[in-house]
């Protein structure tokens, strides 16, 4: 059986107290995002329902939520997700040859993990990151002004913390 | 005492008519009747919060109201947008109205897999006859359509995803009449999709009705799949003692068989009152039912067809008229006809039986 | 040198921090307001002229008084800082480095609307920004500003921040009310507006991050004074992201009163083309406004210069002009092609409608698999006019305004660059290694009087 630590449980009930009673489906977003870092990177049916169970709402209710928000991982993914943003101003400063680049060195497709489960690859849509082209999100941060000497770097840097 | 509602003044394709205040276009239009209605595709009155979502019922309102007369900028929902004192609206004489609907139809079929010949909904699905009034011939699309995993949903349900537009009707029914909704829409975008996310069945007692709101094929009797066309079915209005609803049904017979019970439905195709799963699925025998006689049926409906109300069914049979004598063969059609030449075996045509095939066998050989 | 009145100080060393940013005369704005008749701070608003900075432009004083009041229910301002809009990333900006610019500007904003429970609604993939806003609510909170009877004035007020998952249409009002009802973001059939019913259906105010942020000076100096900025009912200042190919992309305080090509070419702003090319075409004001060529861009038809305000933006129309919008400013050089350009706005829209109503649903995946048709050279003439005709029916005819976003810059892109549309559909080949470059579309154009 899934669940929370009892300094996450600590947390969840600070989350469930911003609204008002009754309200404590609001709670939804943000405990499927603690679910999804908690429970090995993604959403699976089990903590989906562990969520319902602790807001008291129907199944049904968090997977209509968790199928609708692109961050949500409904597949097992690598240990680093590289999401690599591919939308117009992305583009224009060369996001594609960035995204070609990390299929080639890590020899995996779009939506694909490495053999060693390491590496994701995603394509993702606007990040509010336009100014700071191309870019891709690593975990809670962004990773801006990329060039193919930096995605090395960065993969480097992914294989050093194992 | 009732507090008297206050009537206000609305006119939609220059009929005027007086409606209760908090009246919406749709339902004032639907008080006048006839053309004037606009069709529906997601809105259900008796589903709350339904409506909106399709945009089929599209309305150009040229005068606001008395008080402010401008007219609206963009076409607005007429199942959601309540009328105002001296509202004018156009729905079959605004030519903007015209185009736009025919745009959701384009819209609504794009992904749409045609394939009525096959749909046990095809002579009641309210996709069709949208698609015949409103719609051209032919697409303009040209890439493959949309599909999706398939989800089983039980003994009862049979979905198919592809065949629906996402008016949500089903989430609503299920949201309303049970107490624990376990399907829903799921993903976003082009790829939303009623499903139920990890295989479950839709059990509750009263889910069945999620069959009579869909108004496609989406979502059918899985007890009726395949077994007959709905236009060959004649439909019984009957009733039975029921413990968990009004148990009044129509019952679609062929011959004395009983191949499907729904809920009885309205001129506008809505469930007059919700029925239960044992009604719907289990009560098959004529037996269980007290038949209170033919359902009227619009006669411009294919449903219609072929049902002769309040005419008997001849008894005699063709020999009895003849005085016992045999039918006599008058003309061979095969010594006038080359079409229907009895060598060629039409099973054997390689595509299409065009003249050409009736032709060639004889004219080479001549 | 153009007044800046928000990010004045956002250079001046740990102004993030609580003490850093008091010093610098910070929450003077709530001391003086907190003081006021809320009605009073709504007046003041509405005299500043602000307005709505989120895209829409709609004047904030008149939402605010749109406000239902009824007694015994409670109001709820909402804080929209869910910033997705392509080529915008001024709000990330502002709550990265002013965070305590933000807060200011909703306490003294949910004073005005007598919201006790103030939401920010930040994008999901902002995630260390909402650690930075719940340290500067932290300190805020311990100093006084927030909390139970704040400033002895018997006015209670608490401001959480909800994360957001990935998902473009929270960004519309109703949709972002319906995600922080934790559902999903389907945008609500309008009337009822938030005003009346919103958050938990209770009446709402949704305010863009820069809107909120205005509120602060518009108190410090007054409304009267803060509408002195600006040119005409373009009142303040406003806050722009430029990207795309520029030498110095990033977020700029303008006032309103300076010419587009002054914000691409000088020094203080863009800083021009990099290297050496020349402007093709620019869309002005976020992703889902009309994109413009280079000739009408700098100088509107009637051959007047653009300025970088919400009329001049908008002069002639989307037959010759564009919007001011979300302020989020994309340039494309000589070498970029429009049809790609466009296609990959498309995608974005199909990947971000929620899918509700059926024109957008269906007719945004429609453009995006005909325009990549026509950029990998497999299109035809008639996919143009049948690309013109789907946005047609689209635009207007659906829920909420997504559906005009995504139709907007296949329109605007067919209006003026048709001829590149007819080139890549005329050599399918020579579309596929070669660029139709700047052709004529920085050429300068015959007046129209």
């Amino acid at each position: 059986m899934l669940k929370f630590s009892d300094n996450k449980l600590k947390e969840v009930k600070k989350i469930i107290d911003r609204y008002p009673q009754g309200k404590q489906k609001s709670a939804l977003i943000p405990l499927l995002h603690m679910a999804q870092s908690e429970f090995g990177g993604w959403l699976s049916p089990e903590s989906m329902d562990y969520i319902a169970s602790l807001l008291t709402i129907d199944p049904i209710e968090v997977y209509e939520v968790a199928t609708f928000y692109s961050m949500y991982n409904l597949q097992p993914v690598g240990k680093h997700v590289f999401e690599v943003c591919q939308t117009g101003p992305c583009m224009l400063n060369g996001s594609d040859n960035i995204i070609n680049y990390i299929k080639t060195k890590l020899n995996i497709g779009v939506g694909e993990t490495t053999e060693d489960g390491l590496f994701t690859l995603k394509t993702v849509e606007c990040l509010g990151a336009c100014g700071y082209a191309p870019m891709m999100q690593l975990g809670d941060h962004y990773r801006e002004h990329l060039t193919k000497e930096k995605v090395d770097a960065i993969i480097e840097e992914c294989r050093g913390k194992e | 005492m009732a507090e008297e509602v206050k009537k206000i003044k609305v006119t939609i394709d220059n009929i005027t008519i007086d409606v209760p205040m908090g009246t919406t276009i749709l339902q004032a239009a639907r008080m006048i009747g006839g053309d004037v209605v606009p069709p529906a595709m997601c809105y259900y009155s008796k589903l709350q919060g339904s409506g909106g979502k399709c945009r089929t019922c599209l309305v150009e309102v040229s005068k606001g109201s008395e008080a402010d007369p401008r007219p609206m900028p963009k076409l607005v929902a007429s199942c959601r947008t309540g009328v105002m004192d001296g509202m004018e609206v156009k729905n079959m004489t605004s030519p903007r109205v015209e185009d736009a609907r025919n745009g959701v139809v384009e819209f609504l079929l794009l992904n749409h897999p045609l394939d009525c010949p096959i749909c046990d909904q095809a002579g009641e699905c309210h996709l069709q006859d949208l698609g015949y009034e409103h719609g051209k011939e032919g697409t303009r699309y040209e890439f493959k359509r949309r599909t999706f995993d398939k989800h089983d949903l039980g003994p009862y349900i049979q979905l198919h995803m592809t065949r629906c537009i996402l008016c949500y009707r089903c989430v609503y029914t299920a949201d309303q009449l049970t107490d624990k909704r376990v399907h829903g829409v799921l993903s976003r975008g082009d790829h939303s999709e009623i499903a139920t996310h990890i295989e479950k069945s839709l059990d509750n007692n009263f889910i069945g009705n999620v069959i009579d709101v869909c108004p496609v094929g989406a979502l059918t009797d899985k007890t009726f799949r395949f077994k007959n066309r709905v236009w060959f079915t004649k439909p019984m209005s009957a009733h039975r003692d029921c413990k968990c609803c009004s148990g009044k049904v129509t019952l679609w017979q062929r011959g004395e068989d009983v191949l499907r019970v729904t809920a009885r439905k309205d001129q506008w195709g809505e469930v007059e009152e919700w029925i239960c799963n044992e009604c719907r699925f289990e009560k098959k025998n004529t037996a269980d039912w007290i038949i209170e006689g033919p359902t009227q049926v619009n006669r411009h409906s294919v449903i219609s067809q072929g049902h002769y109300e309040h005419v008997l069914k001849p008894t005699e049979t063709f020999s009895a008229v003849h005085g016992g004598r045999k039918p006599k063969l008058l003309m061979d059609i095969h010594s006038v006809s080359e079409v229907n030449d009895p060598s060629v075996d039409l099973s054997l045509i390689n595509g299409s039986a065009t003249g050409e095939v009736f032709n060639h066998p004889t004219k080479t050989q001549e | 040198m153009a007044k800046k009145v928000l990010l004045e100080k956002a250079h001046i060393k740990g102004i993030r921090a609580y003490d850093v940013y008091k010093a610098q005369g910070g929450y003077a704005s709530v001391e003086k307001a907190l003081k006021m008749d809320p009605a009073a701070i709504v007046e003041e608003v509405k005299k500043s002229g602000l307005r709505g900075r989120g895209g829409a432009g709609f004047p904030t004083g008149m939402k605010w008084s749109f406000l239902a009041k009824p007694e015994g229910v409670p109001r709820y301002l909402v804080c929209n800082a869910d910033e997705s809009e392509p080529g915008t990333f001024k709000d990330r900006y502002l709550m990265e480095f002013l965070p305590h610019l933000l807060i200011e500007g909703l306490i003294v904003s949910s004073f005005a609307l007598g919201s006790n429970s103030t939401y920010i609604y930040i994008r999901g993939e902002y995630a260390w920004i909402v650690n930075i806003l719940e340290q500067a609510i932290e300190e805020a909170k311990q100093h006084g500003y927030l909390g139970k009877n704040i400033l002895n004035t018997g006015f209670d007020c608490e401001i959480y921040v909800q994360r957001g998952a990935g998902a473009y249409i929270c960004g519309e009002e109703t949709a972002l009310i319906e995600s922080l009802e934790g559902k999903r973001g389907n945008p609500r059939i309008k009337p009822p507006f938030p005003a009346i019913k919103g958050l938990w259906d209770c009446p709402t105010v949704v305010n863009n991050v820069e809107t909120i942020a205005a509120v602060v000076p518009i108190i410090n100096m007054g409304g009267e004074e803060y509408a002195k900025i600006g040119v005409g009912r373009s009142t303040g200042t406003k806050l722009l992201s430029a990207c795309g190919n520029i030498n110095k992309p990033g977020v700029y305080e303008i006032d309103m009163t300076i010419s587009v090509e002054e914000f691409i070419f000088s020094d203080e702003y863009c800083g021009g083309i990099p290297n050496g090319k020349r402007l093709k075409a620019c869309i002005p004001g976020g992703s889902s406004v009309p994109i413009l060529p280079a000739n009408l861009l700098l100088k509107t038809a009637k051959g007047e210069t653009r300025y970088m305000n919400y009329e001049s933006l908008s002069d002639g129309g989307f037959a010759t002009g564009s919007m001011m919008g979300s302020g989020g400013f994309i340039v494309l050089d000589e070498d970029q092609c429009i049809v790609r350009h466009t296609m990959s706005l498309a995608r974005f829209y199909r990947h971000e409608s929620c899918g509700q109503c059926s024109p957008c649903r269906e007719g945004t995946g429609w453009m995006e698999k005909i325009l990549t048709k026509i950029e990998n050279g497999k299109g035809q003439s008639s996919d143009i006019d049948l690309l013109w005709d789907i946005q047609r029916k689209i635009e207007g005819n659906t829920i909420c305004p997504l559906g005009d976003a995504a139709a907007w810059p296949v329109a605007a892109a067919i209006r003026h660059f048709r001829d590149e549309f007819e080139w890549h559909v005329n050599n399918p080949s020579l579309c596929l290694t070669e660029n139709y470059g700047l052709a004529h579309y920085a050429d300068e154009l015959s007046i129209v009087s």
